[in-house]
């Protein structure tokens, strides 16, 4: 068994604004198979959290079951982590949320964790807008179990013994549109230059912010006739617009620039500079957004790049007005006030 | 506009020059302007895919092997030693530099500053030392040499000068049957690997042995010979000769009071070669050693042992500047020698016609118009107490025996016009190498001469051109063994570089014969061998086997591949996942890919861990042992 990651890193690695390299952001060495989509997730959140200069006790990565959800192992080793039972991470990046609102929740899914067993709380948990990022690794089969088809495989798609799938498929990027999630993304394992600013800016939301990335099963479904396999993507990818994450800057003062081009100004004064490549679609409109999924599917096409975000969402806390002090930093004196106070309430109530 | 192709390339070699906006050209009778051109030019300046079939590509990644002038497979006897097989290691060593022991004690070691090691960590491999305990541990490897006696083929080379160039040139060409006749003014062979080396850095024991490996092969030795005429060797017809006489004059120091002194100063490489001979056992209690190369080193070190008890190294350049090798200074040091920098010598202070010490002018070095100039401080001089002095600062060529009639050309320096590739002078028959060919170098660049001039002379006896030079002999072999299994131990070990233990200091410095170092134990020999990075094991790429994955990408340790659009080298060494700084360093970039990307490898840091072939999943990547070896005469033409 040589399969051991070398200690060393280049001498010349940069440091971000926290003085880690990026480095610092990584996880123990994965075991999924070689080649496998889920890596390169995997490092593309290495990166998005090294540029986005996150201190990693901020951060909480939960996942439920499945390939994917064993990815948490293999990135930002020095955060906080949860892996939960099949399908129910979101209540458990629920529950983790409310009683402490000061962390970025990091939720890791795939397809069958999410579009099978996990499918209700998926839907739930967007219902909610809970504050976090959730990352589907889509491949379109039970990598784990030897790759059958899962409910995101496409009607049509051939698998590796050459059977073909008789079933709609489940798309979650429009059915998180249509369930009013905040900020919906699509993406390619193989198309980190595209991957990577979705990420940031998915972390920068306040809101849920859902990405779903396909990311191809090497072992069991990269096959000809499948519609998820590396060739298969790269031929029909289309994406949105090319993204940029920009950082806080204050020299850009109109929200929309000349041409293709779109800034989309966020909540804390950072932007998202969009090269729009589709004309008819704008992402911050819901119907636009909608149509530009539908037409794409219409043409074989997988859209990828923003798709739908809205920048003034209020997340969950917001919503049912919760202390802006997380909850777990209240002591006993906070949560007990005393008599008197039961009073007062009890007086108004009358 | 039509042009054609044949055009396109005049003008390339005419006008391309990055001034060039819009230059007009008259080509045809036809006028063209310059600058449409350069558009199409460059498109064409983005990189080449890598040529891997060039064997000169992959010897470069292999950075030691590389800066060997011997150009000795490393990494494969490292692997051997590791693997305990300490006469295989030996006899990859023998063949390449012919000196295993003498180098692995007192090389001057030009791969380990190059090794890859020192470039991800502090401290490169200790190759050098490595070297050693294959060398102490070897079995027997004579049944393993070329055995004698060898069919004559008629013809006779004489070798003037039996030091490690000629040697080398011994060992090569006597297994083919040439009649080889060594000449030396000394008793025994080694030249200065027994002159100058002291016998404290260099047992004699070990210098015997790998110097009788080679007589052993059937050479006619004329020791105590000194040839006085080249003519006369000339005339003795021989088919061949070949120079190796050193560099042996050592310099004077011509300042007040050195006739005066005269008995009590000596030149320092005829004082250390009287002491190697036993003709001198003595030297003062206060020696000052003038000079600050290895040879300075040695002559301290060795008064050290012949009764200097106030032993001083006095150096006109800064302590950082001195042309010793670091560790050289360091044993210096240890052996309570005090190495004075900054001190010019001014005059012999003679009292009564005895030498009584030396006058020094202080200076410091300051750096004026980009040139380093030593400029006196202005303090007042210094008087170093002496009985005797040792005159290190450097040696030069002489060949008072070369009739200047005889054939060979010598140039305005006095020194032999020799080809560089060829080693061949002016006079057809006669050959230089080592350090009689440019002056003063070290024992593997001698030897490295040797090898060549051995091809040269071959080439000649049989009537064939000396530039028909044999290629290296090559070979890449796969070394995937499994899921997670290579051939060769691909674990990168953090382990810091081992120190080798010395004798006691006592017991070394009241023994002029007593070895200083005791070199690696074996078990030491192990640990330090598997900090070797396995350089020659190649990743190569196959380019339609990719599928833009990114698998390599996101395992490298060190972050050496990047999928990126092609371009200009300094473009595409700045747009890597960790800019490619380091130009020394090759890029390795594939051909077009499905995306119209490629992939460029900057060979700079990586590891050699594999990892990028282990997680590929379709073995567009591989791990390949690369061998490389020089073709030597006797290899390459038995």
């Amino acid at each position: 068994m040589t399969y051991i990651r070398p200690k060393f890193r280049h001498p010349e690695l940069p440091k971000n604004k926290l003085g880690y390299t990026i480095s610092y952001y990584e996880g123990a060495l994965s075991t999924l198979c070689a080649g496998c989509g889920h890596d390169s997730i995997s490092a593309g959140i290495v990166q998005a959290a090294y540029e986005m200069n996150i201190e990693p006790h901020k951060l909480a990565k939960l996942s439920g079951i499945g390939c994917s959800s064993k990815t948490p192992a293999y990135f930002l080793s020095n955060s906080h982590g949860f892996n939960s039972v099949h399908g129910r991470m979101p209540s458990v990046a629920t529950g983790a949320n409310m009683a402490n609102r000061d962390l970025i929740y990091f939720g890791v899914s795939g397809d069958g964790d999410s579009a099978s067993i996990g499918m209700g709380q998926f839907v739930h948990v967007i219902r909610r807008n809970l504050n976090m990022v959730y990352i589907v690794m889509n491949n379109g089969c039970y990598g784990l179990t030897k790759g059958q088809d899962s409910a995101t495989a496409d009607r049509g798609s051939k698998n590796k013994s050459g059977n073909v799938n008789l079933f709609q498929s489940i798309d979650l990027a429009s059915l998180a549109i249509e369930l009013g999630a905040t900020f919906v993304a699509q993406s390619f394992s193989g198309d980190k230059t595209q991957l990577v600013p979705l990420i940031k800016a998915a972390m920068n939301h306040p809101g849920f912010a859902f990405i779903n990335v396909i990311s191809p099963c090497v072992t069991f479904n990269n096959n000809v006739g499948s519609t998820k396999s590396y060739d298969f993507v790269r031929e029909h990818v289309e994406a949105t617009a090319t993204i940029d994450f920009v950082p806080m800057m204050s020299e850009i003062k109109a929200e929309y620039t000349e041409g293709d081009s779109k800034m989309v100004k966020l909540h804390d004064g950072t932007y998202l500079k969009l090269h729009k490549l589709s004309q008819e679609w704008d992402p911050l409109n819901r119907l636009s957004a909608m149509n530009a999924v539908h037409n794409a599917r219409e043409k074989d096409e997988i859209l990828t790049g923003l798709l739908y975000m809205d920048p003034d969402s209020g997340d969950l806390h917001e919503m049912i007005q919760t202390s802006d002090r997380p909850l777990n930093t209240l002591t006993e004196k906070e949560l007990c006030p005393g008599p008197e106070v039961l009073k007062n309430i009890n007086a108004d109530l009358r | 506009m039509f042009i054609k192709i044949s055009y396109f390339y005049k003008i390339v070699n005419d006008f391309l020059s990055p001034v060039v906006k819009s230059k007009r050209a008259e080509i045809g009778g036809r006028i063209f302007l310059i600058h449409q051109f350069l558009i199409v030019l460059e498109k064409d300046l983005t990189m080449e895919p890598t040529n891997i079939k060039d064997p000169e590509y992959f010897h470069k990644v292999v950075d030691c092997q590389y800066a060997c002038p011997a150009h000795t497979p490393v990494p494969e006897y490292i692997r051997l030693i590791a693997q305990e097989k300490y006469t295989e290691a030996y006899m990859v060593n023998w063949d390449s530099n012919v000196f295993p022991g003498v180098l692995g004690r007192t090389c001057d070691r030009p791969c380990e500053p190059a090794c890859r090691r020192g470039r991800v960590e502090e401290e490169p491999v200790a190759i050098c030392r490595l070297k050693r305990v294959a060398a102490d541990n070897k079995g027997d490897v004579k049944q393993l040499m070329p055995q004698g006696p060898f069919k004559p083929n008629g013809k006779k080379v004489a070798l003037i000068g039996a030091g490690p160039a000629a040697l080398t040139l011994a060992r090569d060409l006597a297994p083919l049957g040439y009649e080889i006749h060594l000449y030396d003014e000394q008793k025994l062979g080694g030249g200065f690997m027994r002159s100058q080396i002291p016998s404290f850095r260099l047992p004699e024991t070990v210098l015997n042995e790998e110097v009788n490996f080679i007589l052993d092969l059937g050479i006619h030795t004329h020791f105590n010979h000194y040839v006085k005429s080249l003519k006369e060797v000339l005339a003795n017809q021989y088919d061949a000769v070949f120079v190796g006489t050193g560099a042996p004059k050592g310099r004077d120091l011509e300042i007040p009071g050195r006739k005066e002194a005269d008995a009590n100063i000596h030149i320092g490489i005829n004082w250390l070669a009287s002491v190697a001979f036993e003709h001198t056992s003595k030297i003062g209690e206060n020696v000052i050693v003038l000079g600050g190369g290895n040879t300075a080193m040695d002559c301290c070190r060795t008064a050290r042992r012949l009764g200097g008890e106030q032993v001083k190294v006095v150096v006109r350049s800064p302590f950082a500047e001195m042309k010793a090798s670091p560790w050289e200074k360091e044993d210096a040091q240890h052996e309570d020698i005090p190495i004075i920098d900054n001190h010019v010598p001014k005059t012999f202070v003679v009292e009564g016609g005895v030498l009584k010490g030396m006058l020094f002018e202080k200076v410091q070095a300051v750096v004026e118009n980009g040139k380093r100039k030593l400029v006196p401080t202005g303090e007042p001089d210094v008087l170093i107490e002496a009985d005797d002095v040792l005159v290190a600062i450097g040696q030069e060529n002489s060949f008072p025996w070369i009739e200047r009639d005889a054939g060979v050309e010598f140039d305005q320096w006095n020194m032999p016009v020799v080809d560089e590739k060829t080693f061949c002078s002016s006079h057809p028959k006669v050959f230089f190498g080592g350090d009689a060919a440019w002056g003063p170098k070290n024992v593997i660049t001698a030897v490295a001469h040797g090898h060549q001039a051995a091809i040269s002379i071959d080439l000649m006896c049989r009537n064939e051109a000396l530039t028909n030079r044999p290629s290296p002999y090559v070979n890449l072999v796969s070394q995937k063994m499994g899921l997670h299994e290579w051939a060769y131990e691909s674990e990168v070990v953090t382990d810091n570089r081992y120190i080798v233990a010395q004798a006691d200091k006592k017991v070394t410095l009241s023994n002029r014969k007593k070895e200083v170092e005791l070199g690696y134990s074996l078990s030491e020999g192990f640990k330090e061998a598997q900090r070797c990075l396995n350089c020659d094991a190649q990743t190569v790429f196959t380019d339609d086997k990719c599928i833009e994955c990114d698998a390599c990408v996101d395992i490298c340790p060190t972050a050496c591949i990047t999928f990126t659009t092609n371009a200009d080298e300094t473009t595409l060494r700045g747009q890597l996942k960790v800019p490619a700084l380091n130009t020394g360093q090759d890029l390795y970039v594939s051909g077009p890919l499905k995306t119209q990307r490629v992939m460029v490898k900057d060979e700079d840091v990586c590891l050699h861990c594999g990892l990028c072939a282990e997680r590929c999943p379709t073995s567009a990547w591989d791990m390949q042992k690369f061998f490389y070896n020089i073709t030597k005469a006797h290899t390459g033409c038995l």
